[in-house]
């Protein structure tokens, strides 16, 4: 018996199938294996927020469903433009984006720089790097909870062995000054390591040679570090801060296990505001126009900045 | 080529790089070994001041993790001498074991949910980045950016509307509306990761099939899905693992049957206050497997990390 794959093919497939699927052309296929995907996140993903939309022109609230809906305009939106914690919302967020971003960014630039010098069991002791970043943020914010405790945690038992404070002179989670810096400091832990992989892809990708034709040119290691590795590396770090700041954005498990909202409302991100409008005060209608002014931030501050890190990458 | 090459760095930075990496990750451990160290503490070495790092091991946090407690009167406790290992644990403190936790309930959950909807992300994703790959789809570029673009929207916001409709069709807090849940968000990651893997491999490969006179489908699960094998394998860990570790909507649309893990440690209550060891047994054993994972499957999913985020 020959065990070509005709033959093969033709007695592993029923014949009435086979003819069915030999049927079947290209096109038809395409969409049989699209289809399944797009419907799901139509379902999911799309169809809610067309829902959100909706609802964000109404008064409706999720915890009295029998209650009649009225319409109430650009009422929501107005409002939420005009509340005054929610800018303090906005300035808490928008501190935890800059300082995050720009630790994690000089802190994982510096680490694949000295990765790259590819010295014995780097490739071990990036995967313990990298440890952090792969953990639930939820049970890792609950635990660094534990580590910050002010009296018992760890965390003010080493600054207080180094800096020769009463380890119980701070506290970093009950302290209107120290808790945004809290949350800054473990992001950052957990998520430099990002930063630090996709820089490293981005120095694995310069190619010797440019390197090499810049020795020939007597060119300073000083020299060639500004004007080759960090024009070459941009693009790469750029992409970085857009991935982190997506995220951070979003943030939510992390900080809402680690500080709640707390001390007041200083660590309260817009995702945890969000949150409690929407699932604790049941404002359905409010929060959903408050989800779509979210939206459209990230939206449109991406974009803006996926065109500046095009022109970045046409140079 | 030569022996000497101008960008092999030196042997002086060599060491000097690798000195400061290592005090980096070790500095960067001293979290995870500290929650594994705590696990193994009693509720009084747990918070004692100075932290102590020399103490005497107990198994006391797995126990009161897996197990609920009730005091008891002296008459039954001396009535009813303790019969295991565990059962003494929990007597220094006049007590006995009433029941199991929820513990074991919820990671089951988590394992459940995770590999379902692992499974279903890649079958699809598959699929999906198959097609994109390899077929001319209409506006493929704007349907791949839109399948991206589902990522940027806070989980918050998609729960509201998802907390609704899940309500009205019966698919809050069960494991079903979990795993179609936790596909959606992971299918845009995986089909772009998919199809960057499934780019690599040739056309030939399949057109030869073709020519032999294969199926589309049976080149495809014949000729393309060995190829893709290595990249299916460390896509379905990151699926794995953000659904592992997945948080917000678990808290929004779960409460019994299906929660995960994630929302229930948080919430371990011992007496007077957080019962530290046992959060941290609870926190060991929830997240070394996926360290374990990591480690062992180090240089996939390195590759993956960078691979999905340079392509974009």
């Amino acid at each position: 018996m020959s065990d070509t794959p005709l033959n093969r093919a033709a007695s592993a497939t029923p014949p009435s199938v086979a003819r069915k699927i030999r049927g079947l052309s290209d096109r038809a296929i395409a969409w049989i294996f699209v289809g399944p995907t797009i419907f799901l996140l139509l379902a999911i993903n799309i169809f809610p927020l067309i829902w959100t939309i909706n609802l964000s022109f109404t008064n409706f609230r999720a915890n009295r469903p029998n209650r009649e809906v009225e319409y109430v305009g650009l009422r929501n939106y107005e409002r939420i433009l005009n509340d005054s914690d929610i800018w303090l919302n906005m300035q808490a967020t928008a501190h935890f984006l800059f300082w995050t971003i720009f630790f994690q960014v000089l802190i994982g630039f510096t680490l694949a720089y000295l990765i790259n010098k590819k010295f014995k069991g780097n490739d071990l002791w990036t995967t313990i790097i990298v440890l952090p970043m792969m953990l639930s943020p939820a049970v890792v914010g609950n635990f660094w909870k534990f580590l910050y405790q002010p009296q018992i945690g760890l965390f003010n038992y080493i600054v207080a062995f180094f800096t020769g404070k009463e380890p119980s002179s701070f506290e970093m989670l009950g302290s209107v000054d120290l808790a945004p810096w809290s949350i800054v400091i473990v992001d950052t832990w957990m998520w430099t390591p990002f930063v630090m992989l996709i820089c490293l892809a981005g120095l694995r990708s310069i190619p010797d040679y440019i390197y090499e034709a810049a020795e020939v040119d007597r060119a300073s290691k000083l020299r060639q570090f500004f004007t080759i590795t960090i024009p070459m590396i941009l693009p790469f770090l750029m992409l970085a801060v857009l991935f982190r700041g997506i995220e951070n954005f979003k943030m939510f498990d992390l900080v809402v296990q680690l500080t709640g909202r707390g001390p007041g409302s200083t660590t309260e991100l817009t995702s945890i505001n969000l949150k409690r409008e929407a699932f604790e005060k049941w404002r359905t209608g409010y929060a959903s126009a408050y989800a779509i002014i979210l939206f459209v931030t990230v939206f449109g501050l991406a974009s803006i900045y996926v065109k500046a890190l095009n022109k970045v990458k046409e140079r | 080529m030569s022996s000497f090459s101008v960008t092999e760095p030196s042997k002086r930075s060599k060491w000097f790089a690798g000195t400061l990496v290592i005090t980096y990750a070790l500095i960067t451990m001293i979290p995870l070994a500290w929650i594994m160290l705590t696990g193994f503490k009693s509720p009084a070495d747990a918070i004692s001041y100075p932290p102590k790092v020399l103490f005497e091991p107990t198994l006391e946090g797995y126990v009161n993790l897996f197990t609920t407690r009730t005091r008891q009167t002296d008459e039954f406790l001396t009535a009813n001498p303790p019969e295991t290992w565990y059962e003494e644990i929990v007597r220094q403190y006049d007590m006995v074991i009433a029941g199991p936790s929820k513990f074991g309930e919820r990671f089951l959950n988590s394992v459940i949910i995770g590999f379902g909807s692992t499974f279903l992300s890649i079958f699809l994703g598959t699929l999906a980045a198959y097609a994109f790959s390899r077929f001319k789809i209409p506006l493929a570029d704007d349907l791949l950016f839109f399948i991206l673009s589902t990522r940027m929207m806070p989980p918050i916001a998609v729960a509201i509307p998802i907390f609704l409709m899940y309500r009205q069709l019966g698919l809050s807090d069960t494991h079903l509306g979990m795993i179609l849940l936790y596909t959606a968000v992971n299918i845009s990651l995986a089909v772009w990761l998919l199809k960057g893997f499934i780019d690599e491999i040739p056309r030939e490969y399949e057109e030869a099939a073709l020519i032999d006179g294969y199926t589309r489908f049976q080149a495809f699960y014949k000729v393309v899905l060995p190829q893709a094998a290595t990249g299916i394998a460390s896509t379905a860990i990151f699926c794995l693992i953000f659904a592992w570790n997945e948080y917000a909507f678990a808290v929004l649309l779960t409460s019994g049957t299906a929660q995960t893990a994630p929302p229930f440690i948080p919430t371990i209550i011992g007496v007077g206050g957080l019962d530290w060891p046992a959060v941290a047994a609870g926190a060991t054993i929830f997240l070394l497997p996926v360290m374990i994972f990591t480690v062992a499957l180090r240089k996939h999913l390195l590759r993956g990390i960078t691979f999905g985020a340079v392509r974009k």
